[in-house]
């Protein structure tokens, strides 16, 4: 029995830091394995009972309010006082890095970069905003048909099952005045944005299909069908690139 | 839930203490405005500002005494713990344990405490907590399984000692 070879691995398994090949092997052996699978079982709510006991305290009002203040006061920094107030209310990392990149962008303003540095406007936007979403939905059958006669053009939304992506919702999204979709997808505790924009609305962004890092954004972009996409968010690379190939799939 | 709230929380896990947790997230704001521009671009936002705050605390008084008390290679680092051989039903956490389980968690040495709440609170993937805890990734994961069963034999302990 080489159940010790499998428990050396339980941890990394429910950890999801296994490769895909080896998980799935695990996934079969546990299906066979009871004493494996109770293992795994403590394990895993063990992982849930931390998971649930992790959030005990909170800051106090009035502390909250001095940090606000702190940083809220105008600095000599160019992307000091744009940003830092938004810096408590929402994800703090990838407003401070959308504020580098713009400031980088008045070194170098290239029409797609003043494109992309539009688009990262809106995803950080829309990570601040308290109601970030237009159609709250995980279910790409209302999100699909929710555009309809919202936007010129429609679009695939990706079947996410298997992914460890969840789909939060959409909105409608301008780019020069031309509407397009924003769908907004989580992994972990990354939030990604999704654009999707007409070609000829974007005539001036004259790019191939090109994988970016925006400073510290991760971008992707590709055309297909007259349409462009854009996937931005403080994920990891291969995240991105997942999410790129299901959307890619989905056509 | 806001990064600020999270943060403050993970202080007052380490601290223990609301004042020291605050002065301890004081500081770490402060020191990630100061030094914004050391921020390498394309690496990871969230362990950047989590190691901060945890360098701050290693180095405030709370923080030297917690190591000074705990050698921090608590048993050799390096090799995982082997599974453990109890019975299924010996070791289910109950729904009335979670009261056990924040207590238990509460008393583990700050490195199994931190390392816990990266992990299953944070969500944090092995390599951020990697970097945070600017430890190699095979020291993060012999950690975390010491810190598991490290945990789960304090949960049993209060078990015990509450008569169940
Ligand atoms: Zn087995």
């Amino acid at each position: 029995m080489a159940c010790e070879l499998w428990t050396e691995n339980l941890d990394a398994y429910f950890d999801g830091e296994l490769p895909a090949d080896e998980a799935r092997a695990f996934n079969e052996h546990l299906r066979q394995c009871a004493t494996c699978a109770a293992e795994g079982l403590r394990r895993v709510q063990q992982k849930r009972a931390v998971q649930a006991v992790g959030q005990r305290f909170t800051p106090n009002p009035a502390f909250r309010a001095s940090i606000q203040k702190s940083i809220a006061a105008p600095r000599q920094s160019p992307w000091g006082w744009r940003w830092l107030p938004v810096f408590l209310s929402a994800t703090a990392a990838t407003l401070l890095i959308a504020s580098a990149f713009l400031l980088n962008l008045q070194h170098d303003r290239r029409s797609e970069q003043q494109l992309l540095s539009e688009l990262v406007d809106q995803h950080v936007a829309t990570l601040a905003s308290a109601n970030p979403v237009d159609v709250v939905s995980s279910d790409r059958h209302t999100v699909k048909p929710w555009f309809q006669g919202k936007i010129p053009f429609t679009f695939n939304v990706p079947e996410l099952q298997d992914s460890p992506f969840v789909l939060v919702g959409g909105r409608v999204a301008y780019v020069s005045q031309s509407p397009g979709a924003e769908l907004i997808f989580r992994v972990r505790q990354h939030q990604m944005s999704v654009f999707i924009f007409q070609e000829r609305g974007l005539r001036e962004a004259r790019e191939n299909e090109a994988v970016r890092t925006a400073l510290s954004f991760q971008v992707r972009t590709w055309r297909h069908n007259g349409l462009r996409y854009f996937v931005i968010g403080d994920a990891s690379a291969q995240d991105l690139d997942k999410l790129s190939e299901l959307i890619k799939a989905a056509g | 839930m806001p990064l600020f709230e999270r943060l403050y929380n993970f202080a007052h896990w380490l601290t223990q203490d609301r004042e020291e947790a605050e002065d301890l997230v004081q500081e770490t704001y402060a020191k990630a405005l100061k030094g914004f521009s050391s921020f390498q671009p394309g690496t990871n936002f969230r362990a950047w500002i989590y190691q901060i705050l945890r360098n701050t605390f290693l180095t405030s008084r709370t923080g030297l005494k917690s190591t000074a008390t705990v050698p921090l290679d608590l048993g050799g680092d390096d090799e995982t713990v082997p599974a453990a051989n109890d019975t299924p039903e010996s070791i289910l956490l109950q729904r009335s344990d979670q009261q056990l389980v924040q207590e238990a968690l509460g008393r583990l040495p700050v490195p199994y405490r931190e390392v816990l709440l990266l992990c299953e609170f944070e969500e944090m993937s092995y390599q951020e907590i990697s970097t945070t805890l600017a430890v190699p990734v095979g020291t993060v994961m012999s950690r975390l399984s010491r810190a598991r069963r490290a945990l789960r034999d304090t949960v049993q302990e209060l078990r015990g000692n509450k008569g169940t």
